[in-house]
């Protein structure tokens, strides 16, 4: 290729890849806790403040969790650099 | 006298959401070339902050189907509907994530304000512009119109006033404003509508709790009417595995293709925004469907015996609120509909003045001055929202059909053109003409036909089907020029 390719999209894929895998965490959580606690006949479920223990860790905590890891993550690792049209550190960009 | 009580805030809403749309518009800057009203009419000069950004994804989103459809499924099948629900927490992350920043760098770079001009500097193909351009003409007006019947009907069931009244109400308040205002009075009322349906949803659920005599008496009723309103599957296993996971991709990744919630990647401020945009939109789309879906499940133990599903929220809110309490209410779903039909109706707006006039009055070097191009936006907005207006006045009765073939069409159009658009190289302008039709094709023959694979949506095989075939269609076609991956990749 004969262009230098911008040097944010590295940063950029990072934290797609990073955003994709908040997902898959989320889905994990959500289908082990909702159907490893629920699966079975609903006279043998727990309750934690009054709901059944499946519903409980898979919906609330699941979204509550998430929420924080996602408030988490994209404090830590998400970029609040420029997303002008052009790369203004592209010198740079190269190294990584 | 009761309905009264209940028309008063709806009515003090209703005007606030006006004084916002034209302060909003007041706030525009002031523009002096065709380019720039463009940018302001339909992007709102890419000025969103993240609370407002937040906002603007999270109520385009959730519409008539989280505060009534869904909730009243839940009523049906109980806390597994929920369990269902709560797949749509990641949609604010999942797209900002994922398309958010490279969308932004990559519109500035070719100045895209629409999902379809990002597609046309992408692929540089005609054909691909105008199927983009008719999937969102015809999807969208589906849409809107089950929109505007389900507020239309809602409406009608909370205070016994007739349908047309109603329709006219807040379809009225919705095109005007949307009209006048444009992008930004759309994003500063989905602001205030997704507050709304926050306080809204809130109450509902605190009534039903409350009237039920606290969660555990509830779950104790639950368990007695049927043990399996209480299980992942539902009653009569009918939340089957297969069937819930596929809505991973329907409602979960399969977003990234909605255009009315992608759109607003090209429109916030900077990097900030959509960071703060992500964690809030997060916060905000979970805790409304939860809290929505939660009344329809809760609904069942304090109001038993309601046959059809989606009378149980409207009839739950008038059992158990006062009528005021209930005119406050009502502004959520009704802020729900309107925030979607809003972004529904600029887009559409758009297709037409901005990627189908414009592009060709500038490739022909016609004169095209700010003042011409304002008139026929607000002309060709007004148009649009009239003729949904007036479909709506005969409603068909296949409101939740139409709205899930749109909902899906769009995906299956959309998807993989986005997506890899902004990821792979090699992806070129056959390979999106193919995964469009093909996607489409398939979708259409699946529903119509009621066929399943394996016993999921028909979404699923439709995605696989149009993911091989842009596969297929790139490495067939030619790779896409120097010219076109340096303006996508390149520096400048």
């Amino acid at each position: 290729m004969k262009f230098k390719e911008d040097s944010r999209y590295r940063r950029a894929n990072r934290e797609a890849v990073i955003s994709l895998g908040m997902y898959v965490l989320f889905f994990a959580w959500w289908y082990f806790t909702a159907y490893g606690l629920g699966s079975g006949d609903p006279a043998g479920y727990s309750y934690v403040f009054g709901l059944p223990s499946w519903f409980f860790y898979s919906c609330i905590v699941g979204y509550i969790g998430i929420s924080l890891v996602v408030w988490a993550v994209v404090r830590l690792f998400f970029s609040e650099d420029s997303i002008e049209g052009t790369d203004p550190d592209g010198t740079e960009g190269s190294q990584g | 006298m009761n309905n009264m009580n209940m028309i008063l805030p709806l009515a003090i809403y209703l005007v606030l959401v006006f004084a916002v749309a034209v302060w909003g518009k007041r706030a525009a800057a002031k523009t002096s070339d065709a380019k720039g009203f463009l940018e302001e009419y339909f992007l709102g000069g890419r000025s969103m902050g993240g609370f407002v950004l937040a906002m603007a994804v999270i109520t385009t989103y959730t519409s008539a189907s989280s505060f009534v459809g869904g909730p009243g499924v839940a009523y049906k099948l109980g806390l597994g509907w929920i369990l269902l629900a709560m797949i749509q927490v990641p949609t604010a992350f999942l797209t900002l994530g994922v398309l958010g920043k490279k969308f932004a760098i990559v519109s500035r770079k070719v100045n895209a304000v629409t999902i379809t001009e990002y597609l046309r500097a992408r692929y540089k193909n005609e054909l691909v512009v105008v199927i983009a351009s008719l999937a969102i003409l015809v999807f969208f007006m589906a849409s809107m119109l089950a929109q505007f019947i389900g507020g239309a009907r809602l409406f009608q069931t909370v205070t016994g006033y007739p349908y047309l009244v109603g329709l006219i109400i807040f379809g009225i308040t919705v095109v005007i404003y949307t009209t006048v205002g444009g992008f930004r009075a759309v994003v500063i009322t989905d602001t205030i509508q997704g507050c709304v349906m926050i306080c809204a949803s809130v109450a509902l659920l605190w009534a039903v709790v409350s009237a039920g005599g606290g969660m555990e008496k509830i779950m104790a009723v639950l368990r007695e009417t049927d043990p399996a309103l209480l299980t992942p599957t539902g009653p009569g296993n009918a939340i089957p595995r297969p069937f819930i996971l596929s809505f991973w991709v329907l409602v979960g990744f399969a977003v990234l293709g909605l255009p009315q919630t992608t759109q607003k990647c090209l429109g916030f401020r900077d990097a900030r925004s959509m960071n703060n945009g992500m964690i809030i939109g997060t916060f905000v789309v979970g805790f409304l469907m939860l809290t929505m879906h939660l009344v329809g499940a809760l609904g069942r133990a304090v109001l038993p015996g309601i046959e059809v599903g989606d009378l149980a929220v409207p009839t739950i809110t008038v059992k158990l609120l006062s009528p005021f309490w209930a005119g406050v209410f009502i502004a959520g779903p009704l802020a729900a509909i309107m925030s979607t039909v809003d972004s529904m109706l600029i887009i559409s707006s758009a297709a037409i003045v901005k990627d189908l006039y414009h592009h060709h009055a500038v490739k022909k070097n016609l004169p095209v001055t700010p003042e011409k191009l304002g008139r026929m936006s607000l002309i060709v907005t007004a148009v649009i929202g009239a003729i949904v207006f007036l479909a709506a006045l005969r409603p068909p009765s296949l409101l939740v059909w139409i709205n899930l073939f749109a909902f899906g069409g769009l995906e299956a159009v959309f998807f993989w053109p986005t997506v890899l658009g902004l990821y792979w190289k090699r992806a070129n302008a056959a390979g999106a003409l193919l995964s469009m039709t093909v996607g489409c094709g398939t979708f259409f023959w699946l529903m119509i036909g009621k066929i399943q694979v394996g016993g999921t949506h028909q979404i699923v095989p439709t995605i696989v089907a149009a993911l091989a075939a842009f596969i297929l269609g790139s490495y067939i076609g030619k790779k896409p020029d120097e010219e076109t991956l340096a303006a996508f990749w390149g520096r400048e």
